[in-house]
């Protein structure tokens, strides 16, 4: 089984149940606040005057506890992280409105769901502090549109995490930020000694096991490391519906899952050349041509629009095939005849880059549909294996007419529909936005 | 009797705050937990939004139609409340209340700095939500969305809002002393 479960990542009518575990979600989300004591705004603004560190141990301890399980359950290969909402950062507004906030927090004693803890037990400051919330961001909606282009584009990097900012694996970030927040830890106890005239005597002795714990784990999580790309791969599954119709009666609609493996071998994940030209012109979808050949072959020819990721750097890429496109993106991979574009297909489809199609015979197939008729090109008889089937007079990249077939000419193309789109859920449907 | 059963409800004994690492260990596993059923961390602010598109919405339509921002949410046959982020919002008022029941801290009160009073506090309650969540609509979360969800699974812009919350309100403390002090 590969968690998060598909059927859980949003609500849905369709599954009530959906909407019971985000409420238990939050009940526990609630509760565990109440019981910390962040239904009181003196116990929050404290953590600012150094008597009562409350906030930063909860959070802290929060945040070190839930990463370790995560990455964790990610190393194991229990958890697909390509399915876990990441922020996306947006450096500027991200630290405008953090500024913000934390003149908000300090002068409202309440962060908003704090202030849900604090309504909900009768506090009357929490109610208000949730009253003016509504407002807050209401006004927030009106005054979006003044400055909407800085809102949405200024620093924006998309889903980054703090390893590839670094530079350095994922689990040595882990243990860097578990080794951080100990120290914070101990010195928030030093603060509260000091400011807050706490006696530390009294602090339970298991507070030093449970951080010899953490610090195991974080230790475990870089000795994991991460699952190979070929695990990932063969857990990936295909699911496909085949409805046949009935006389008089409802049509049959069968369901099958396939692995990678098996899409390969029953070529469903082959589409052909009219299919992905005509993918240009489907509204519901947004196809990018991934031209994984050597910037040689690509200057000699390719498709209009085609985008050259030369194999050996397909990895380079990914982060932002996961990140950046639309959710109806459609990658459409070429290679000169099919080797190097199944190879680019195992890869993407191992770092769980949704609806990755292969263009059926390759450039080669591409031309010979086409460009049949095209005199500049001539076929070359002993081309190999994955290598251009024609002789080119010149290196015109994509200025030859086949190149871009014209719209009116090939208006009427028949087809298999190989191409079922898979919408993941969208990017601003993730997270708190 | 009645009286009794109210004592029962209302007066039962108030216990103790657990202690805080006990309250972050809980938290992360339930932090954990969400992102590995759900991919989804935890959150609240997003709901505060969504139920005002929700009002605006039945108010005008059509001012939704001209706003991108409300656009998102509320556009066209949009139900603004269809998110995992709305169940979450009422479990958490939900929850808040089964602990205060459960500690006997149901109590209409105002928690204050005891040189303010019940009046200067209400306002800044009120102002101080004003203000959190505009700023956590322009970073695209709150305390909970970014600076927990985001923290633990490294995002670093959530990095950067974290410490920008913090550093906001420790630039402010000295200035609202007489706030909370």
């Amino acid at each position: 089984m590969n968690f998060p479960l598909p059927s859980l990542i949003a609500v849905s009518a369709a599954n009530p149940w959906t909407y019971v575990l985000f409420g238990a979600i939050g009940f526990a989300f609630g509760y565990v606040l109440e019981m910390s004591g962040f239904g009181d705004s003196r116990k929050l603004a404290a953590q600012f005057y150094f008597t009562e560190l409350t906030v930063l141990k909860v959070m802290f301890t929060a945040i070190v506890t839930a990463m370790v399980l995560t990455f964790g359950a990610v190393g194991l290969g229990v958890l697909d992280f390509s399915q876990v909402w990441v922020n996306p950062t947006y450096l500027w507004s991200g630290l405008v409105g953090g500024l913000i906030m934390g003149v908000g927090f300090i002068v409202g004693g309440f962060c908003p769901t704090t202030s849900l803890a604090s309504a909900s037990t009768g506090k009357i400051d929490g109610m208000l502090f949730m009253l003016g919330g509504f407002v807050g961001a209401f006004l927030f909606g009106e005054t979006e549109p003044l400055f909407t282009n800085w809102y949405n584009n200024a620093g924006y990097y998309g889903r980054v995490t703090l390893d590839q900012v670094f530079g350095i694996p994922v689990g040595a970030v882990v243990l860097l930020v578990v080794l951080m927040a100990l120290f914070m830890f101990w010195g928030a106890e030093q603060l509260e000694r000091i400011f807050g005239k706490k006696d530390l005597s009294k602090e339970p002795r298991l507070r030093v096991a449970g951080a010899v714990a953490l610090f195991a784990g974080a230790v475990a999580v870089l000795a994991i490391g991460n699952p190979s790309l070929e695990d990932r791969y063969n857990k990936v599954t295909f699911t496909r519906t085949e409805t046949i119709p009935q006389l008089n009666a409802d049509p049959i609609v069968n369901t099958y899952v396939y692995t990678a493996d098996q899409m390969l071998e029953k070529r469903l994940v082959f589409t052909s050349p009219a299919e992905a030209f005509k993918a240009k012109y489907n509204q519901a979808m947004n196809p990018v041509y991934l031209d994984v050949r050597s910037e040689a072959d690509y200057n000699l020819y390719h498709i209009q629009n085609a985008v050259n990721v030369p194999l050996g750097r397909l990895t380079e890429v990914i982060p932002v095939l996961l990140s950046e496109p639309p959710a109806n993106t459609v990658f459409i991979l070429m290679s000169n005849d099919e080797t190097a574009a199944v190879a680019a297909w195992k890869i993407l489809v191992g770092s769980s880059v949704q609806n990755v199609y292969i263009l059926e015979g390759g450039v080669n197939n591409w031309i010979a549909f086409f460009g049949e008729n095209e005199k500049a090109l001539r076929p070359a008889p002993n081309a190999g294996d994955d290598q251009l089937g024609y002789i080119f007079p010149a290196a015109l990249g994509s200025r030859y007419e086949s190149c871009s077939p014209d719209p009116i000419e090939y208006e009427k193309l028949e087809f298999e529909q190989k191409i079922i789109l898979q919408l993941k859920r969208d990017k601003s449907g993730g997270g708190c936005g | 009797m009645t009286t009794q059963i109210r004592k029962s409800i209302f007066k039962r004994p108030e216990k103790a705050y657990v202690h805080p690492y006990f309250g972050g260990l809980v938290l992360g596993i339930v932090l954990f937990l969400a992102f590995f059923l759900t991919g989804n961390g935890l959150g609240s602010s997003g709901a505060t939004s969504r139920i005002d598109a929700l009002i605006v919405d039945s108010i005008s339509p059509s001012h939704v139609d001209n706003n991108p921002y409300l656009l998102k949410m509320a556009g066209g046959d949009k139900n603004p409340l269809d998110d995992w982020i709305v169940p979450v919002f009422f479990g958490a008022l939900l929850g808040g209340f089964a602990s205060g029941f459960m500690n006997g801290r149901l109590k209409f009160m105002t928690t204050k700095g005891p040189h303010i009073s019940d009046r200067t506090r209400w306002l800044m309650a009120f102002l101080g939500g004003v203000i959190f969540l505009y700023g956590a609509r322009m970073a695209r979360g709150c305390t909970s969305g970014q600076a927990l969800s985001g923290g633990a699974t490294l995002s670093a812009g959530s990095w950067v809002v974290m410490f920008a919350i913090f550093g906001g309100a420790y630039g402010l403390a000295y200035f609202v002393r007489k706030l909370w002090n």
